[in-house]
Order: C-alpha cells, then sequence, then structure tokens
C-alpha cells in the first residue's frame, strides 16, 4: 500500500517538472517566436528554395512557359562549361587566400602598436580603425581615384599604371583595397585579445631574460591563438561576401578578371533574369559557406593555447 | 618583497628602453598609420577644393561648399538621408524587440528543443542574408514589399548574433533580481522591462553601433530592392550618382558626395571612438 502511493507520488513529481517544464517551452516559444519568423523567412526558407529552384531552367526563353526542372544540369553547366564561373569561383579563393593572412599580420602589428604607442594613442587607433566605418562603395570611389592613371594618387608617381584596366594586375589592386579596408576590424579583435594576456607572463619572461621576438612567438603568437582562428574564419567568410566594390570599380571586368560570385550571382539575376541558374550558383555559396563553418567546429577544440 | 619590486621596475625601465630595433618599428607604424589617413584626408580635400583645383595634388586652397551646392541639385540627397535613417531606425527597433526576447529565453529559461534552436539562430551567423539577395528578393516581391523600404529593412529583423550577444550578458546578470521582483507581484514583462531593460543598455548600444553602421553601409541589397529614385539609400545614391560623374569625371563632385554619405558616421566614430572599437571587438567574443 505505502508503496504504491509512493511510486504515484513519485510519478506525479515527475510528471509535475516534465509539466513545468513542457510550460516553460511554451514561454519559451512565445519569445522566440518572433525572431524565429523572420529567421523562417529570410534564412531558412531562402536556403530551401536556392535549392530548390537550382533543379529548374528559369530565364527570359521559359517566361512563357514558366521554370522547366532540368535536374542537375544547371550545376553541370556550372562545373564544366561556364568560364566566367570557374574564373569568379579561382578570384574568391584567390583573395581569400592571400587576404586573410595579409590581413592578420598587419592586424596583429597594428595591435601591438595600438596597445603599447604613447603618443598619438587616439589618432593612431582612428587611422587604423576608420577604413571599417565606410561602406565599400565610398571607399571603392576613392580608391578608384588612387589607381586612375595619369591624374590619380598613383598616377602621380607614375603616369603609365594602369593596374585596373589590365587583366593581369585588375584583382591584386583589389586585394591591396580590401586588406586597407580589413585590416583595422580584425586589429579590433586583436586589441582585447592582447588585453587579455595576463601581464605576469610577460614580466616573467623579461626576468628570464627572453628577448622581444623569444616573447613574441612563445607568449603573444600562442596565447592569440584562439583570436587567430575566430579571425580566420570571420575574414574569410566575408571574403565571399565583399563585392560592392565591383559595382563601382570593374563590374567584374576587364573580361571578368576581377569577378566574385556573389556578384556573378547579381549579374546572372537581375541583369539578365537567369534566375534558375543564378539559384544554383547561391546553392554553392552556401556549400562553402558550410564547408568553412564545419571546420571551425571541429577545429574549435583542437585550438592550441595554454590556459 | 621589496627586492622583486625593484626588479619589476627595473624590468619596466628595460621594457621602454629605445633600442634601434623599436626605433624602427616606431618609426614604420607611424609612417603606416600616415598613409592609411591618406584616402581620407584626399576625399575631404577635393570635396571642398575649388573645383578648378581638382586634380592639382598639391595646390592649397581657401575650402568652399561650391561642390556641395553643385551636387545638391543633382540628386535628392535629403530623401536618400531621411531613407537611410528610416531603414537604419526600423532595423534597430525590431532588432531590440527580437534579441531582447529571444536572448532571455536562451538565458534564463530550461525548455524542450533549446539546443536545436540555438542551431537554429547559428545558421543566421553562417549564411548570411548578403549572399541570399536573389531569394529574399523573390520573397519581399512576393509580399508585395519590391520597391519599399520597409522591404529592404524586414531581412534584418531578426538577429542570431545580437540575441548571443543579450544571452550573454543577461547570464552575467544576478538571478536574485529577477527572483525579487517576481516575490514583488512583477509579471515576466514587468521584469523584463524594469530589471533587465536599465541594466542592457550599454549592450544595447554596442550592438547598435554595430548594427547601425552595417545598415548605414549595406549596398547589394539595397540596390536590387529598390526602383525609385526617391527611394533610395544613401550608398546607392553615392553608387549611381558616381558612375554618371565618372563620364565627366568630375572628382570634386564625387568627393562631395562621398563626404555626405560617410560624414554622420564617422563623426559619430569621431566622438565615441573608445566605445565603437570596444564595440565591435565584443561582437567577436561567443
Amino acid at each position: 500500500m505505502s508503496t504504491i502511493t509512493r511510486t504515484a507520488s513519485v510519478n506525479n513529481g515527475l510528471s509535475r517538472a516534465r509539466r513545468k517544464k513542457l510550460r516553460t517551452t511554451r514561454l519559451a516559444l512565445f519569445l522566440l517566436l518572433p525572431s524565429l519568423i523572420f529567421l523562417a523567412l529570410f534564412t531558412f526558407y531562402p536556403i530551401a528554395y536556392s535549392i530548390y529552384m537550382s533543379l529548374f531552367k528559369n530565364n527570359q526563353a521559359t517566361y512563357r512557359t514558366g521554370p522547366v526542372y532540368i535536374g542537375l544540369e544547371n550545376y553541370i553547366r556550372l562545373f564544366t562549361k561556364d568560364k566566367i564561373f570557374a574564373q569568379s569561383f579561382k578570384n574568391n579563393i584567390i583573395v581569400a587566400i592571400v587576404t586573410v593572412p595579409t590581413s592578420i599580420a598587419l592586424a596583429i602589428s597594428m595591435a601591438l602598436f595600438a596597445n603599447k604607442v604613447k603618443k598619438f594613442k587616439g589618432l593612431v587607433r582612428v587611422s587604423f580603425f576608420y577604413p571599417t566605418l565606410l561602406p565599400m562603395v565610398a571607399v571603392a570611389n576613392i580608391w578608384l581615384f588612387i589607381y586612375t592613371p595619369m591624374y590619380g594618387l598613383l598616377g602621380f608617381i607614375n603616369p603609365n599604371w594602369r593596374f585596373l584596366t589590365n587583366p593581369n594586375t585588375v584583382l591584386w589592386a583589389l586585394i591591396v583595397m580590401l586588406i586597407w579596408k580589413q585590416a583595422g576590424y580584425v586589429m579590433v579583435f586583436f586589441i582585447s585579445g592582447l588585453q587579455n594576456i595576463n601581464p605576469e607572463l610577460y614580466e616573467a619572461a623579461h626576468i628570464d631574460g627572453a628577448n622581444s621576438r623569444q616573447i613574441f612567438w612563445k607568449i603573444t603568437w600562442p596565447m592569440l591563438m584562439p583570436t587567430t582562428l575566430y579571425v580566420m574564419i570571420i575574414t574569410m567568410t566575408n571574403a565571399f561576401k565583399l563585392v560592392d566594390h565591383l559595382y563601382i570599380m570593374t563590374k567584374g571586368g576587364p573580361g571578368n578578371s576581377s569577378n566574385m560570385l556573389l556578384f556573378y550571382v547579381y549579374q546572372t539575376a537581375f541583369d539578365r533574369s537567369n534566375t534558375g541558374y543564378a539559384s544554383a550558383m547561391t546553392v554553392v555559396i552556401i556549400a562553402l559557406l558550410l564547408v568553412l563553418t564545419a571546420v571551425q567546429f571541429f577545429t574549435q577544440d583542437k585550438r592550441t593555447h595554454y590556459a | 618583497m621589496s627586492i622583486l619590486t625593484a626588479k619589476r621596475e627595473r624590468v619596466r625601465a628595460a621594457e621602454w628602453k629605445m633600442t634601434p630595433g623599436k626605433f624602427l618599428e616606431y618609426f614604420f607604424m607611424y609612417l603606416f598609420a600616415a598613409v592609411c589617413l591618406i584616402p581620407l584626408i584626399w576625399m575631404v580635400r577635393t570635396a571642398f577644393i575649388p573645383k578648378e583645383f581638382e586634380l592639382k595634388l598639391f595646390k592649397i586652397a581657401a575650402p568652399t561648399i561650391a561642390n556641395f551646392k553643385s551636387i545638391w541639385d543633382q540628386a535628392p540627397w535629403i530623401s536618400y538621408y531621411a531613407n537611410t535613417i528610416f531603414v537604419v531606425g526600423s532595423v534597430l527597433i525590431m532588432q531590440y524587440i527580437t534579441i531582447t526576447m529571444a536572448g532571455y529565453a536562451f538565458a534564463r529559461l530550461d525548455f524542450y528543443g533549446k539546443n536545436t534552436l540555438f542551431m537554429l539562430f547559428l545558421t543566421q551567423i553562417m549564411i548570411a542574408a548578403d549572399v541570399l539577395i536573389l531569394p529574399n528578393y523573390k520573397t519581399i516581391s512576393a509580399m508585395g514589399l519590391a520597391n519599399t523600404l520597409i522591404g529592404t529593412a524586414m531581412p534584418f529583423f531578426a538577429s542570431a548574433m545580437g540575441t548571443f550577444l543579450m544571452r550573454q550578458t543577461i547570464k552575467t546578470i544576478p538571478y536574485e533580481l529577477e527572483e525579487a521582483a517576481r516575490i514583488d507581484g512583477c509579471n515576466l514583462f514587468q521584469i523584463i522591462v524594469k530589471i533587465y531593460l536599465p541594466l542592457l543598455v550599454p549592450c544595447f548600444i554596442a550592438h547598435g553601433l554595430i548594427a547601425a553602421s552595417y545598415q548605414w553601409n549595406n549596398f547589394l541589397w539595397p540596390l536590387i530592392t529598390i526602383n525609385s529614385v526617391n527611394k533610395r539609400l544613401l550608398t546607392v545614391g553615392l553608387a549611381i550618382f558616381a558612375q554618371q560623374a565618372e563620364i565627366g569625371a568630375a572628382w570634386t563632385d564625387t568627393c562631395a558626395a562621398t563626404f555626405l554619405t560617410v560624414a554622420p558616421l564617422l563623426l559619430v566614430f569621431l566622438f565615441f571612438q573608445k566605445r565603437f572599437i570596444e564595440s565591435f571587438a565584443h561582437s567577436g567574443i561567443k
């Protein structure tokens, strides 16, 4: 008799806890609902929609009939026939591979300097950071002038430099600008990373007679490693989004030598109204971003730092 | 103890001794900082220089606002400002509501599916709206919001970054405050408004600075959504203006227009420099 009552009361208690959690879940869903509606409309649905639309032919030719199902043909064309896509893909990789380590190296030296400098500290920080706050289209206008042959800032040094109209140099000219725009943003993360390093480590190193190179490689660099890995992922994903300057400076040219994936999506979808094909490209970008995030996810635990 | 202090003092002194290597480092970094400023200085200079000197790099002349007068009639700048402020403002207000509610739920409530929902929020950070321009344009067209400012702002009404920032901050606030208010008979709405909101103000400012500068500078998305001249945002207006100006190569006009676009944000930055930099740094802490 008494055992039965006890079991009943335990059951009752369990279900009470469960009922309480269910009530909390209802409250939580109510609080999350506004966010979830907008996430569903503008993040989840568009991903699914892109995947679905990428299987259709949907351009001016199918304007009367409506979208025609063609299976994976868009992807096959992208990866086997489309030279512009191949070029944009390659450019995206080059931009990522070059700008990411350069921005990081530059940002670390900027952060070290901005942290210890005594005179003009505010001015130094402003001059490093302000490019982050300028809209890309404004930056593009300014750098268009810098690169203008004859009359521009660089034209003043050598009037025959034509970096933006030469297919061999245009991407590199844009990369220099992207690094200048991005390094200050990256620096900010390193400034806060540096401030989290225990100063006693440096004092101990000085007492042990370490020189500044040893201090950097044995203390600062390993202690900054979590920041560096985090920044690597941000800048890698950013490399896919930075395309506004192309609209002003090159339109992806000359001859698509400076085109990027997202800008090619824009051209395909909105200049040429080829939405099925542009959807397939969007899916490729989504896949690349997911791979990058997965890499971050799986390397997270193996971050090298002494803590 | 005193020996250790003395040793530390000596170490500090050694740290500040100027060595040739250090001198070179300081020299190059100051130089680099100066070079970084050149594009800004040139842009501001050209915006205020009389037109006849626009290509003379080292010419010094009294500043003039003639360039601003000349561009003023070529595009509806007041509308551009108003439209940009409207989009930035509506995104901020909506985000403050959505991220406070969601941030509270993730920080304080224990509910079914919490981890799954958290992962769903993460998707927005992985795949930002920037790359979903085509499907999102279809969505706002289907909603009848193409060529409207509210349609331009809407994809940014939820913010996973902001939600996580709120969650982190709310977790640092002692739970006892909430309990005390509950005992005093406050409901959840009153608790959030009376207890949490005042404590979250620094967090709102930090998030606001980042979100506002992102929206102020956004370009490709508003370029797609808006067709009418009078509904354009500043960045789009600037880009289209510059495209026209390119033919006449009027650098003074382009620079004046660029100055109009960047000046508000830069001014705010110069005033709240430290806060700005700190906010951007905190956005990176997960």
